[in-house]
């Protein structure tokens, strides 16, 4: 069954490569607008993580270290984003974000026009990643538990010491696949980037949209490209998993450190 | 210190309301009533359209571009009224999608198609027998309700600050765009060029663009959500749309039949209503 299940994944992969015309791989993706989208799409995707961190951070420490009411329901719709179709994501965001959207109105009021820009790919791309970034986190947090920040408090530490140089060091690898995941899958958006921000070359048309518009004309160019995103997805899934070794042995030396040492 | 440590028990139960609204709004494909154009069910008049053999059963697949899926799926309708037994089962999808799947082994048994360059390549793959051209379309500007950028006509879409749509020149009605802006002396900047004539329509009809460039059938099944400027200009791109049977129909007969009433009086009447054009 574990043979079947990588053969699902891996199969079509290797059908799609072997579809590539390998003589003419070069020009495919070196074309002009290829390389416009792949140079969108890793500046859109880099931006869209940096705002992952910023905002995904307090949310997994707030869902992972304190208990209020209503925080299995702020889970759920932190999580939503990975179950919804990418277009309905689109559409949410249309709403809010769009000319006549909830808060796109008065954006628009103060001269900030999101609409087809190439900011709209960075929130579209932010909100599919976001559950990503935070559910890596808290799962680090958790397994991380709360012992050696209670000592570090014990110890005298400030509760921002705490964070700074015991939490944070802690979930440090749980963090940077978080953040590569969200790379990965802002990477990959399409269906919320076609809905919400549109598709003009070196603006809004990141690679998958490069893809969807090469592939009603050119099949070889389409093919080829996506034999691209598939080696930069996998490079990027890669380096997230040769992160996570020094996680609980590290954990005491931290906390001592936060300290000043005098935890032995 | 909060340590807190909780049963994760909510994520499944909310994976599963999520999953299960995803599904609930996939469903919501529109099946209009069929029978609009139902005049007569007398023999004579099915045997004019084609479809007077009495032993018609069983089903057809149709492949169809997705700018007829209202006027198809009424046809669909009017076909299985006519031809008690029959089943019609459609699939909408833009007619390079449709190729690419028919050319794969997609079983259908009537393509029609919004141009003939895609039904072109099914034939230089042999796939489909002799296309008959039934039905034409053009574009049409398209504006939110209100027009509130006060668009009147294709020059205007020039106009500096104006945010047009079009479809990108990869697809059909990209190509007639860039016909007609090749044909006048207008040089639209567009904000974004879509892949599909309904996204341009969505941005449309959402209000992010001031206007966009559609077909006139569009317009006419989108009434309220946007309103339709007809230009002259447009007659520069006349689009053709062929449809044919697929070489390894199962169902020949049924796939003949269904053809003959697309390009009939009634087919053609209700493809009138839906705003396209004559052949």
């Amino acid at each position: 069954m574990a043979a079947l299940g990588g053969l699902l994944v891996l199969l079509p992969v290797a059908a799609m490569a072997a579809r590539v015309n390998w003589p003419q791989f070069i020009p495919l993706i070196t074309s002009e607008s290829s390389l416009t989208a792949l140079g969108l799409s890793l500046r859109t995707s880099a931006a869209s993580t940096a705002l992952c961190i910023i905002l995904g951070v307090p949310l997994a420490l707030v869902l992972a270290r304190a208990t209020f009411p209503g925080q299995r329901l702020l889970r759920s719709f932190v999580l939503l984003p990975l179950v919804l179709p990418p277009v309905v994501g689109g559409i949410a965001l249309l709403y809010t974000f769009g000319r006549q959207g909830l808060l796109g109105r008065n954006l628009e009021l103060l001269g900030i026009q999101v609409a087809f820009s190439t900011a709209a790919v960075v929130l579209a791309q932010t909100f599919v990643a976001l559950p990503f970034l935070v559910v890596s986190l808290e799962g680090a947090l958790r397994t991380a538990g709360g012992r050696y920040e209670a000592v570090a408090a014990t110890l005298g530490a400030r509760p921002g010491t705490v964070l700074r140089r015991v939490t944070v060091p802690l979930v440090l690898p749980g963090l940077a696949s978080g953040a590569v995941l969200s790379f990965a899958r802002g990477l990959g958006e399409f269906g919320a980037t076609l809905t919400f921000a549109g598709s003009l070359q070196g603006v809004t048309r990141t690679l998958p949209l490069e893809i969807y518009l090469q592939r009603e004309t050119d099949a070889d160019a389409a093919v080829a490209l996506s034999l691209v995103l598939v080696a930069v997805a996998v490079t990027v899934v890669a380096l997230s998993y040769r992160g996570p070794r020094r996680t609980g042995t590290a954990a005491g030396t931290t906390a001592a450190r936060a300290t000043g040492g005098g935890v032995q | 210190m909060k340590s807190a440590r909780r049963n994760p028990a909510a994520l499944p139960a909310a994976l599963l309301t999520a999953g299960l609204l995803a599904t609930v709004l996939s469903a919501c494909a529109p099946g209009a009533p069929g029978g609009t154009g139902h005049t007569s069910n007398g023999p004579g008049n099915a045997a004019a359209s084609g479809t007077g053999s009495p032993q018609l059963s069983g089903k057809v697949t149709v492949f169809a571009a997705a700018s007829l899926k209202s006027v198809f799926t009424r046809l669909a309708g009017e076909f299985e009224s006519r031809n008690p037994g029959t089943e019609v089962v459609l699939s909408f999808a833009g007619s390079s999608d449709l190729v690419t799947q028919i050319s794969q082994g997609a079983p259908a048994d009537v393509f029609a198609s919004a141009d003939s360059k895609n039904m072109a390549k099914l034939q230089a793959e042999s796939l489909v027998d002799a296309p008959i051209n039934f039905a034409t379309n053009t574009l049409e500007i398209a504006v939110p309700p209100g027009n509130p950028a006060s668009i009147t006509s294709f020059a205007d879409l020039a106009r500096p600050g104006i945010k047009v749509v079009v479809c990108a020149s990869q697809v059909p009605c990209g190509a007639a765009a860039d016909k007609i802006e090749g044909a006048t002396d207008a040089a639209l900047k567009p904000v974004s060029e879509e892949s599909s004539v309904t996204d341009v329509l969505g941005k449309v009809a959402s209000g992010e663009a001031d206007a966009g460039l559609v077909y006139v059938t569009d317009v006419k099944n989108a009434v309220g959500k946007v309103e339709g400027i007809p230009f002259p200009e447009a007659r520069q791109a006349l689009n053709t749309y062929p449809i044919a049977s697929v070489g390894t129909a199962r169902n020949k007969e049924l796939a003949a039949a269904f053809i003959s009433l697309v390009t009939g009086s009634d087919g053609q009447r209700m493809l009138a209503d839906a705003g396209f054009g004559a052949p």
